[in-house]
C-alpha cells in the first residue's frame, strides 16, 4: 500500500483522504478491524502523533469508531458510506469540469469528449 | 505528557565572544519526534553538547526528564554525536558487549537484529567498514537503548537512501510514547513526514517551534520550502 503523500498540504489530512479512499473502494470493509496506530505510522512513514490525529478526526466524522480495549473499526453504516462516495465523485467531477473550463471547453464539448473516450474504449 | 527536556534562558558564548546559544528557552515534552533545523553556525551542536554535559553552558539551566544535567541525565540521554566517537579497533559485536557493559538500559538483542537486518557483518572490525557502514553501528547502538531522550546529531547524512529508510523506520517502529527524539538533521524533506514537531534555530535562538502541520496551515508550504525561504542567502 502506498501513501503517495504530497508537501504542501497538512499531512493528518492526506492520511485522512487515504484511508477514506480506502473505506469507499472496499480495501476496507465495513466492520472491519484497523491496524494500530503504530503499525499505520509504520506503513505510512509518518509520525504516530499525526496518524492518531488523522484517526480521531476520522472518529469525529463517524467512519471508524472505537471500542476500548480491542482497537479502531470501520463503520458499519453503509448509508454513510455510500453518502462519502457520492461526495467524493462530485468532487472529482467539479474539479475535472472546472479544469475543462479553464481549457476553454464548454459543458457540450466536455460531453462530447466523454463520449468519444467512452467509444475508443468500446472498440 | 512529562517534561523531557526544559532549558531555561540557556546561552553559550565562546572564548572570542561569540554568542552562540542566546538566552534560549525550549521544553520538549514525552512522545515527540522533533526536528532541529538551522543553517550552518545557528548552534544546534553547540546546544546538543549542552544537553549532553559535553559543554558548560555560560548562563541558563537544562533540565533533562527533571534533573539537571549530570551523572542522570546521560542515563535518561542516548546520544549520537556528528563525529564517530568509537574505537575503530574493536568488532562490530565487541562494540555491543562494550554498550552493554556500560549502559543499564542497553538492549543487546535488538542491536543485534538491526545488525542482521542492515547486513553488517558483526565480527568486522569497525575501521575496516565504510563512513556510511560505520555511522549505521553508532547509530544502531544509539537506538538499542531504552532511554528518555534520543538526541540524534546529523544521523542519515553520509549513508545512502535505502539504509536512510531504514533508519527512519528504525526511529518510526521504535517510537515510545514516554520518550522523545531530537533529530538535527540538514536533510529536510527526508524527516520531514516522520517528525511532529520542528524548531527552526537562528543565531542561538529558537525563530520557530510548532508542528509540521500547522507550518503547513499557515505558509501553505512543506517545512523544507519554508527553511529554504526562512534562510536564503
Amino acid at each position: 500500500m502506498t501513501w503517495n503523500l504530497d508537501n504542501s498540504r497538512s499531512i493528518y489530512l492526506q492520511l485522512m483522504e487515504k484511508i477514506e479512499k480506502d473505506i469507499i473502494s472496499g480495501v476496507y470493509k465495513p466492520g472491519d478491524k484497523l491496524p494500530s496506530v503504530r503499525d499505520l505510522a509504520v506503513d505510512a512513514a509518518v509520525n504516530p502523533n499525526t496518524m492518531q490525529k488523522a484517526l480521531s478526526e476520522l472518529e469525529r466524522n463517524k467512519l471508524v469508531y472505537s471500542r476500548r480495549t480491542s482497537g479502531r473499526f470501520i463503520t458499519e453504516d453503509e448509508t454513510l458510506i455510500k453518502s462519502l462516495k457520492k461526495s467524493l465523485a462530485t468532487k472529482n467531477t467539479q474539479d475535472f469540469v472546472e479544469n475543462m473550463k479553464q481549457l476553454g471547453f464548454s459543458k457540450e464539448e466536455i460531453l462530447h469528449l466523454i463520449d468519444e473516450l467512452k467509444e475508443n474504449e468500446d472498440e | 505528557m512529562n517534561k523531557i527536556l526544559e532549558c531555561i534562558e540557556l546561552t553559550k558564548k565562546y572564548a572570542n565572544n561569540f554568542c552562540a546559544i542566546n538566552q534560549l528557552n525550549l521544553t520538549l515534552y514525552s512522545g515527540q519526534i522533533v526536528g532541529l533545523l538551522g543553517p550552518n553556525g545557528s548552534g544546534k551542536t553547540t546546544l546538543i553538547k549542552m544537553i549532553n554535559d559535553c559543554l558548560i553552558p555560560t548562563g541558563g539551566i537544562i533540565y533533562v526528564n527533571g534533573n539537571p544535567v549530570g551523572i542522570h541525565s546521560k542515563e535518561d540521554i542516548s546520544y549520537l554525536p556528528d563525529v564517530l566517537s568509537l574505537d575503530e579497533h574493536l568488532k562490530v559485536e565487541e562494540l555491543v558487549t562494550y554498550f552493554n557493559d556500560f549502559y543499564k538500559n542497553f538492549n543487546p538483542v535488538k542491536a543485534h537484529q538491526m545488525i542482521l537486518d542492515l547486513g553488517i557483518n558483526p565480527s568486522s572490525r569497525l575501521r575496516t567498514l565504510s563512513k556510511g557502514t560505520k555511522e549505521k553501528v553508532q547509530l544502531i547502538l544509539t537506538m538499542s537503548r531504552d532511554a528518555k531522550l534520543f538526541i540524534l546529531d546529523e544521523p542519515i547524512g553520509g549513508v545512502d537512501p535505502a539504509s536512510r529508510d531504514y533508519i527512519l523506520h528504525t526511529i518510526l517502529s521504535n517510537y515510545n510514547p514516554d520518550a522523545t527524539v531530537l533529530i538535527s538533521t540538514h536533510l529536510i524533506g527526508e524527516i520531514e513526514n516522520i517528525i511532529d514537531r520542528v524548531l527552526f534555530l537562528q543565531n542561538g535562538q529558537i525563530i520557530l517551534n510548532s508542528t509540521v502541520d500547522e507550518v503547513r496551515e499557515q505558509h501553505h508550504k512543506s517545512v523544507d520550502q519554508l527553511f529554504r525561504e526562512v534562510f536564503r542567502c
